[in-house]
């Protein structure tokens, strides 16, 4: 109870006069989904643990923070249900992952700790990075353990990866790449478990401080997330300075070089993480039409309106995710782009797996790429 | 197209093999075959190395990466997949679903870090009794070797 009125404090959500807009808003709710943001927020404001914690229904938010954005009261509802889920996870509720649990475990081992992660095999020697100390640190995230367990979606996370080095590397950074790296903790924090999160967190600010790095470039959208915003609170003295790899690359456009890669249509997918939740929109859009010949053509919901992938948090894949994310590649098709850019390698998995729908197959499918892939394409050779 | 890996696979300092320590093993076994085959080794009275928990499952295809890394989240020294040979299941394919999985999970694994050696795929049927104690013991004596797993402890990853 008490917890629950410190909550509606800090979200704000004491301030909601229960207009509905976050409801009628939700891309789970408006395509029946039997979920409702507003529900929470009363019930949070009523104090009512038991309606908040019911069946798990917070698990079924996307965190997209569409709502956030609509919300005349400003309630910051995504961040509401980051702590209804903290408060559900204490009680015993777990989101149901589709993945059988595999990504949280991988996680929680993490956390725990004594392993020496064989993370970095795929650094070959034309990529040229630092082991432990250097100016300019590299955020790889977890991309190479994607690459291995959605192997049957031809994930190819790792792309972007080894595009960002390369993209570093002509700009004559040898950015520090650290196999001691670990989860980032943004999926155990948005399911509730904040303990290993936590545990996670400090692991890695220690680890990035002891490189002594003034600049932290993440490529990750919800890695990028994580690190400006909830590893906050945790830092000892001065954070490095953390920036995306394309705010990055848009300071350095001119020494790049770029030339024409043969791509002429693009779109650019907002990830929730880097637009609505870090107002990012205009870097990754610069860095893409730095590339000579490239045109961008925006799908019918973009920026601040963009639509989510659906499955933020490894905890709601469902009917109705697929739903959205046919919805949103059919959208992507409509710009009669060659090709889907994104910045977060969760969209690519997601948009990769419903592409696969039989069915469906020839009105959805696009090829995809993370947005350093495709400046990287650019670059001489 | 495989990275040709130029950079040595890290090194973890082998732990201290503690004297007279005994694994612990999580052994999935498929109700058809495997577990009815580890019925055969009991009813036959064939002894075997006894520090394994089995968990028995309808089929090997069941058997996604997630449960054996919470096998080894909660603190398993090795764990064994088992099923009916191929051209056996009692599903028809069931086995070759467990196979993709079993890859998938080897790869995750040894991202970790954890030894290959510490995770296993075998196909046992009912009849094969005495094959399911050889590699009970085959493979209590190979995780023997590697030492208890870096994230052993108090069963349950540390809350």
């Amino acid at each position: 109870m008490v917890e629950l009125a410190q909550v509606a404090t800090k979200t704000k959500a004491w301030a909601c006069y229960d207009c509905g807009k976050c409801t009628a808003t939700c891309p789970i709710s408006r395509i029946g989904g039997a979920y409702s943001p507003r529900r929470h927020v009363l019930a949070t404001n009523l104090r009512q643990q038991e309606e908040v914690s019911r069946n798990g229904t917070v698990y079924a938010c996307l965190t997209c923070s569409l709502c956030d954005q609509r919300c005349p009261a400003e309630v910051g509802y995504t961040q509401l249900v980051q702590k209804l889920r903290e408060l559900s996870f204490r009680e015993g509720t777990e989101p149901e992952c589709p993945h059988g649990g595999a990504l949280q475990s991988v996680m929680r081992m993490m956390a725990k700790g004594g392993l020496q992660q064989d993370r970095l095999n795929w650094l070959t020697d034309d990529l040229k990075t630092e082991p432990e100390k250097g100016e300019v640190f590299y955020w790889t995230g977890c991309t190479m353990y994607y690459d291995a367990f959605f192997s049957e979606f031809e994930a190819a996370s790792l792309e972007g990866t080894k595009a960002a080095i390369r993209l570093m590397n002509k700009l004559g950074v040898a950015p520090v790449v650290s196999a001691n790296e670990r989860c980032c903790g943004h999926d155990l924090l948005w399911n509730g478990d904040r303990k290993n999160f936590e545990a996670l967190a400090r692991q890695n600010v220690k680890l990035v401080a002891e490189s002594g790095a003034e600049l932290l470039v993440i490529s990750c959208a919800e890695c990028l997330r994580t690190w400006k915003v909830d590893y906050a609170p945790l830092f000892d003295g001065k954070p490095p300075r953390m920036v995306h790899i394309t705010e990055f690359l848009v300071e350095h456009l001119p020494e790049l070089e770029l030339q024409p890669n043969g791509r002429r249509r693009a779109t650019f997918q907002d990830p929730c993480r880097l637009g609505r939740h870090l107002g990012i929109y205009d870097p990754p859009r610069k860095a893409l039409t730095a590339v000579p010949g490239i045109e961008l053509a925006e799908m019918s919901r973009s920026g601040p309106r963009a639509m989510c992938c659906a499955g933020g948090t490894w905890s709601n894949c469902d009917r109705f995710a697929k739903q959205i994310q046919v919805g949103r590649l059919r959208e992507a098709r409509a710009t009669g782009a060659e090709v889907l850019v994104t910045a977060c390698p969760k969209c690519q998995i997601h948009f990769r797996c419903a592409m696969k729908d039989p069915n469906l197959k020839g009105e959805i499918e696009i090829e995809m790429r993370d947005v350093a892939e495709v400046v990287a394409e650019g670059l001489s050779r | 197209m495989k990275a040709v890996r130029t950079k040595p696979r890290p090194k973890r300092t082998p732990p201290k093999v503690p004297a007279n320590w005994n694994p612990n093993i999580v052994v999935f076994a498929c109700n058809w075959c495997s577990y009815a085959g580890a019925d055969t080794a009991g009813v036959s009275r064939i002894q075997h190395q006894p520090h394994f928990r089995m968990i028995r499952v309808m089929c090997s295809g069941r058997i996604q990466p997630g449960f054996v890394l919470r096998a080894f989240e909660r603190g398993a020294d090795g764990v064994l997949v088992s099923g009916c040979h191929f051209g056996d299941c009692h599903y028809i394919s069931g086995n070759e679903r467990a196979v993709e999985q079993f890859e998938k999970t080897k790869n995750v694994v040894t991202l970790l870090g954890l030894e290959e050696a510490r995770i296993r795929l075998e196909w046992i049927s009912a009849a094969e009794g005495a094959r399911f104690a050889q590699v009970i013991n085959e493979f209590t004596d190979q995780v023997r070797k590697l030492g208890p797993s870096p994230l052993a402890g108090n069963g349950r990853a540390k809350e």
